[in-house]
């Protein structure tokens, strides 16, 4: 199925956004936060995603989607440094993303809201808020950085002192989110925040990424649940087994008759 | 981390005769000795953390315990070469000496052992409750990734961990060797066995669960000593434990640990 005809190395006028600038278009923001350059990405023989090229500008909410194992996670794998690109490059704050631990990622301002949260289980909510501010830098501001994301999350200040494993599915979330502020990141990246919660709860989510979007953080949301991801971002990616088909803003996609018949099923 | 390491007992062998040779060689008190042997247990701690144990992190938990298992073998021949199979101790002044409390007689090498138990474990709880260092610990214990993505460097941690431990062994094995004989390949496994016997019965991964059973397990070995028989001393404590994971198979103090 594919909607646009697309190799990710020549943007062509087929390409949704340029066809269709409406609104908030990359091009008047300045560079990119995150670049990702026509990379083609995989395991030892395997090839899992190739030429892709992704952007997210400053202040942007940028949804990745596609289906399970159509290789999203490689690519925010890739963005980490855990993989390298065989071919292309991915740049961050204009520069190339090295080889290396997820720690070093933090580092750079990157924070990471991983899949299945991730979340220390028997420590309280404000100890893994805390956590969050571990590196020296964050830690000069914990307790700002605390108030803010309490400010965003008053559900989190009434449990702060409850251990995290006695939170429900969204509050979890919430606190994996917060934990991620707590670095005072440049970029916010999310892999399948939704995942296992039940459906009243993804909304709760999705408004609270929507929250902290406003605060003006680039954001880079991947997900299996395109509609979810249209609603809230500003521009959305579709990949399908490693290649991009669709991309535009999220408002023309759900305009988009073929697209919603094709992604939405509708 | 998550790691049963089944070369413990042999760490606190090692600190015996570190001991016995600082004193044999160079007349050092065991005391003195513990002065030194803290740090280089540390440094022995991380360079075989670095050089086995970082190998093996993502793998099934079985291979660490393989791998502190074939350490376990390689120290007791290296022991066994260096110094023979016969059992050594050491004789020191006080090594005898008791103090009257009441009507308990205390040896006070027991004393000294017991104090220094005490200090390590109010450090160890200020350090990990108190210290940034100390939560990146507890944190790379409950959720390795979760700490990496906060920007804690897990392998540094992994190090200081097993750093810490090994330190600790060698210092109880000087601190007691003045009471007790070792010899290269049996005296290890015996602390090992308990040290696994006191952790499993408090809960795998708790560290009050573990001063509980340490407790639990002294008394019973004690108590089966003064009033059964002195022979099977060792017996009654494992007796026990069978008992209790019969009907507590997560360890007296333990709780499942839900994943989050
Ligand atoms: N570590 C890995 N080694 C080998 N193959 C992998 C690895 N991780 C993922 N894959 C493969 O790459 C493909 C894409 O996986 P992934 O990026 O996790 O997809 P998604 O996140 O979109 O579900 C899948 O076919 C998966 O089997
Ligand atoms: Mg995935």
């Amino acid at each position: 199925m594919r909607d646009v005809a697309h190799d990710g190395r020549d943007r062509s006028s087929e390409d949704y956004s340029s066809e269709n600038s409406a609104g908030r278009t990359p091009a008047d923001r300045g560079d990119p936060i995150l670049q990702i350059d026509s990379v083609d990405l995989g395991y030892d023989e395997l090839l899992v995603v190739s030429g892709v090229s992704l952007e997210v500008y400053g202040g942007e909410l940028v949804g990745l989607v596609g289906g399970n194992g159509s290789g999203k996670s490689t690519i925010l794998r890739a963005v980490s440094g855990m993989i390298q690109p065989r071919a292309g490059r991915i740049l961050f704050g204009g520069r190339a993303v090295g080889k290396g631990s997820p720690h070093q990622m933090a580092e750079m301002g990157i924070a990471h809201v991983p899949m299945g949260r991730q979340l220390f289980p028997n420590m309280t909510v404000e100890q893994n808020l805390a956590l969050g501010a571990y590196l020296p830098e964050p830690r000069k501001h914990r307790a700002g950085s605390l108030a803010h994301v309490y400010d965003l999350f008053p559900d989190l200040h009434g449990k702060r002192k409850v251990v995290a494993a006695a939170l429900s599915g969204g509050q979890q979330q919430m606190i994996a989110i917060g934990r991620a502020l707590m670095l005072r990141p440049k970029l916010l990246i999310m892999d399948e925040p939704s995942l296992g919660l039940a459906p009243r709860l993804v909304k709760e989510v999705m408004q609270a990424i929507r929250l902290v979007s406003q605060t003006g953080l680039p954001i880079l949301l991947v997900e299996q649940n395109v509609k979810q991801v249209l609603q809230i971002s500003d521009r959305t990616y579709v990949l399908e087994n490693g290649k991009l088909v669709v991309e535009g803003p999220s408002k023309q996609l759900m305009g988009d008759e073929k697209i919603r018949r094709a992604y939405l099923g509708l | 981390m998550r790691i049963i390491n089944f070369s413990h007992g042999d760490f606190v062998v090692i600190g015996m005769y570190t001991a016995i040779v600082l004193y044999t060689q160079l007349g050092w008190d065991p005391l003195l000795s513990l002065l030194v042997a803290l740090p280089l247990g540390f440094l022995l701690g991380v360079v075989l953390e670095r050089l086995i144990l970082s190998r093996l992190v993502d793998v099934p938990e079985g291979s660490t315990l393989l791998a502190t298992l074939g350490l376990s073998l390689v120290v007791q021949n290296t022991l066994m070469l260096s110094f023979g199979a016969s059992p050594r101790s050491l004789n020191v002044a006080y090594g005898s000496a008791t103090v009257n409390l009441g009507p308990m007689t205390l040896s006070v090498i027991q004393l000294v052992a017991g104090g220094i138990v005490l200090v390590v474990i109010a450090g160890l709880y200020l350090f990990l409750n108190y210290t940034e260092r100390g939560q990146a610990v507890r944190a790379t214990s409950q959720n390795r990734l979760g700490a990496e993505l906060v920007g804690i460097n897990t392998r540094s941690v992994h190090s200081l961990v097993f750093g810490v431990g090994v330190a600790l062994s060698v210092a109880a094995g000087i601190i007691l060797i003045p009471q007790l004989f070792v010899t290269p390949v049996i005296t290890g496994p015996v602390f090992t066995l308990k040290a696994f016997v006191v952790t499993v019965l408090g809960g795998l991964g708790n560290v009050w669960g573990a001063i509980g059973g340490g407790l639990l397990l002294g008394v019973v070995e004690v108590l089966g000593a003064a009033y059964i028989s002195f022979d099977y001393r060792d017996a009654y404590g494992l007796v026990a434990f069978l008992l209790i994971l019969l009907l507590r198979p997560e360890g007296l103090f333990g709780r499942t640990v839900k994943r989050v």
